[in-house]
């Protein structure tokens, strides 16, 4: 591999032995003897990291599709909403509507009694909920506007011989122009899914015990600043560098355009 | 031009953007959260309440040149030891655990813990009285380390400020929250706090819950710390103390 | 319908401007944000410029810690690299300036929200730029070089003009993400627009109506910033030949 070659320059040797040195520094000289009491709870709090990630860019990518269909082709009615949901959620901090979908939300249960005694209450005292759901929309607005920038770029040329062959428009959908414009945005959706993963953290704020709020646990329960947080640095450029990884695997099984 | 001459320059200039007074301005930390009746901001802008007042009272006593400096609460350590602010006046309890990280000074006052709950519920301050409830708490308080150890068959939820928790409370997503007794004593005779109301204090614990709230100051200190204790023993002795008290609460919380 | 028009007449009150009412809390924080926002995006577009050109002509080793600074910054939460350099970061001024034998130096909040955004935007500003100086015309700056027009004068009357049209669609991306990232310096209580809203919403418990408003005030920032960079972009291509075909 040249990768291996072109690691192999001196100045990058030195780099390498610089960091090697910063992190056997940080390993000897800073505190980690909390490590072994909080692992349990760390590994807690990474598994529900990762599992809202994956839900909310699923359910996202999924509400995605009609939001950016909707503003490439839909009728006034359609696209209008669609454009003005995109608009505010990408105009707006992820925090404030997080807080708004949590706080706000909240604030109005005691008004309206019998959501107490319905049965999606023991839902609704839970914080993960809230979470998903803003994380889910938020996604969804940025990639909603992704999407129709991948449904305007498939060639009209393909739409057209699919519909000189007669093909339904919902097949035509199917099997031409989704996948197409899948594979239009594929290069992008790794780096979005990153910034959804670094946006995980915020939902700490409203009490879901995700491995940044593991950390904070660690700062609050012991008065150690650092540590904690450069470890759960590393552990999100881990995640991230699995995320990168895996979209470039996929995206190379993909065959090339033309 | 040398590596110092560089960083001298450098710090010149950060120094000039940031508008930097060495002076003797002493920078008060304080939560940023409303934690009514201690400190609350009211809609001018202005922070009141009782600790407000008497950090106003024990800087005038001390001689001190004091600002108030809002910080998040659960990162108010943090900013102390990192020279953000020089003291914390924000209802520290002194406990051991803080102690080894920062000094403190004497306590200014001193509240029991209490366990707040919707007046319908079946709840008791004890450990089988809040066994399988959801119990909501404020991070890096005395309060999560106490429900941390004591409650350990509730699900203990985790707020960054405690008008959140008594915000879910209000909501009904928890079932109860462990807190000071004077806040709580606020929150109840509130409109939102009508709910609910105080199932009782908590076994005392002083290891954990303290020996009363003190001002934290950095360690080693000594010269702030001293000037402070000065200025507590001198509002408590002619009277300020207990006529800001009077002010606020029917009785002492000395 | 009497009860609805009350119930806006309520949220009214509490917005207003003066005394009782907390709009004005919600105003100073804007202007804290943008205040904020701006320092970044100007702090940001300056590192972003020299990261830029160091990628572009730097030695390797530059070119290496760049490529780590960048791969970082990008890759960890803002929340997480808002909490490292903020404490870190003042605890380590303090520190060099006490073993220079100065006294404390005193980092409001403002300064330290700027230099920590404003790092975290270096990072997306150095991609955003080195890609818009590698779409200019190689020929125009060689041709700068031919005459025997210095670097710097070249980047000044060259290539920074020629590159401004490709990089300000993404640097309008950023000074958005400039604004809204101001929201997370709550969580390290600064006073900004998000926190504001929050003490004034718990405060009064009054939450939809002012995470309305300061959505509503968060949503007017972007869409004038959103027709002021339409109106720069224009300006940035004006003399080019138009791009416009088939959307973005």
């Amino acid at each position: 591999m040249s990768g291996l070659k072109s690691l192999m320059q001196p100045h990058r040797i030195l780099l390498m032995a610089l960091f090697g040195a910063f992190v056997l520094w940080c390993a000897l000289s800073l505190r980690w003897d909390w490590i072994p009491k909080y692992a349990p709870l760390a590994l807690e709090g990474l598994w529900t990291t990762i599992w809202i990630l994956v839900v909310t860019t699923v359910l996202g990518f999924l509400l995605a599709i009609p939001l950016g269909l909707a503003q490439a082709i839909g009728p006034w009615y359609l696209s209008a909403p669609a454009r003005l949901f995109c608009t505010v959620i990408r105009g707006t901090p992820l925090l404030l509507q997080i807080w708004l979908l949590y706080y706000g939300l909240g604030s109005l249960f005691p008004q309206f009694p019998w959501i107490r005694s319905s049965e999606l209450w023991p839902y609704l005292r839970q914080a993960w909920p809230y979470a998903v759901l803003a994380l889910t929309l938020s996604y969804a607005g940025y990639e909603g506007e992704v999407m129709r920038g991948a449904f305007s770029g498939v060639a009209k040329g393909q739409l057209e011989a699919a519909k000189s062959f007669g093909m339904p428009r919902f097949t035509m959908f199917r099997r031409i122009w989704l996948p197409q414009a899948i594979r239009n945005v594929l290069p992008t959706l790794g780096g979005e899914t990153i910034l959804q993963l670094k946006a995980t953290p915020l939902v700490a704020t409203i009490t879901v015990v995700e491995i940044y709020a593991v950390s904070s646990r660690v700062r609050s329960d012991t008065f150690i600043v650092y540590e904690p947080l450069l470890l759960l640095a590393a552990a999100y450029m881990v995640i991230a560098g699995l995320i990168a990884l895996a979209f470039k695997r996929f995206e190379n099984q993909v065959p090339e355009r033309r | 031009m040398s590596m110092k001459a560089i960083l001298a320059a450098g710090l010149t200039f950060a120094s000039l953007t940031a508008g930097a007074v060495q002076a003797e301005q002493v920078k008060i930390g304080i939560a940023a959260e409303p934690y009514p009746p201690f400190a609350s901001l009211d809609s001018s802008g202005k922070w009141v309440g009782w600790e407000v007042d008497v950090i106003g009272a024990v800087c005038a006593a001390a001689n001190l040149d004091c600002v108030l400096t809002p910080v998040a609460w659960d990162g108010i350590i943090p900013s102390l030891t990192g020279q953000q602010i020089d003291a914390i006046m924000a209802s520290m309890s002194i406990t051991e655990e803080r102690l080894k990280t920062i000094d403190f000074s004497d306590p200014y006052y001193n509240t029991p813990a209490v366990v707040v709950a919707d007046k319908s519920m079946d709840i008791a301050a004890t450990p089988e009285g809040l066994a399988g409830k959801i119990i909501g708490i404020q991070a890096s308080t005395i309060h999560q380390a106490y429900a941390q150890e004591y409650f350990k068959d509730s699900e203990i939820r985790v707020y960054q400020t405690q008008d959140e928790a008594n915000q879910d409370l209000y909501a009904g997503r928890i079932d109860a929250t462990q807190a000071d007794s004077i806040a709580m004593a606020d929150f109840v005779a509130s409109d939102t706090g009508a709910c609910c109301e105080i199932k009782g204090t908590v076994a005392d614990d002083p290891e954990i819950l303290g020996r009363g709230a003190g001002a934290g100051v950095r360690k080693g200190d000594d010269a702030l710390r001293e000037a402070i204790n000065a200025g507590i023993a001198k509002i408590l002795e002619d009277g300020t103390h207990a006529e800001i008290t009077s002010r606020y609460f029917s009785a002492s919380i000395y | 319908m009497v009860l609805e028009w009350l119930g806006l007449a309520e949220s009214a009150a509490l917005l207003s401007l003066s005394a009782p009412g907390w709009g004005m809390n919600l105003l100073r924080g804007l202007a804290n944000s943008l205040q904020i926002a701006f320092g970044a995006f100007g702090m940001g577009l300056m590192i972003g410029l020299f990261g830029a050109y160091g990628k572009l002509y730097g030695g390797p080793i530059l070119r290496d810690l760049l490529a780590i600074y960048t791969t970082v910054i990008r890759a960890v939460p803002e929340l997480v690299l808002i909490l490292i350099l903020y404490y870190v970061g003042t605890d380590l001024i303090n520190k060099v300036a006490q073993m220079l034998g100065y006294g404390r130096v005193e980092i409001s909040g403002v300064v330290a929200g700027i230099w920590v955004l404003g790092i975290v935007q270096g990072a997306y500003a150095t991609e955003v730029l080195r890609g818009a100086i590698q779409a200019v015309p190689p020929g125009q700056i060689e041709a700068a070089r031919a005459y025997g027009m210095p670097a710097f004068l070249t980047m000044r009357r060259v290539t920074i003009p020629a590159m401004m049209s490709f990089a300000t669609p993404g640097l309008a991306n950023l000074w958005l993400i400039a604004t809204k990232d101001t929201a997370l310096l709550a969580v390290v209580g600064f006073n900004e627009l998000t926190l504001e809203t929050k003490q004034a919403a718990s405060s009064t418990r009054a939450y939809f109506t002012f995470f309305l408003a300061a959505g509503g005030l968060y949503l007017m920032v972007t869409l004038c910033s959103g027709a002021v960079f339409a109106r720069i972009e224009k300006w940035a291509r004006r003399g080019q030949p138009s791009l416009r075909e088939g959307g973005s």
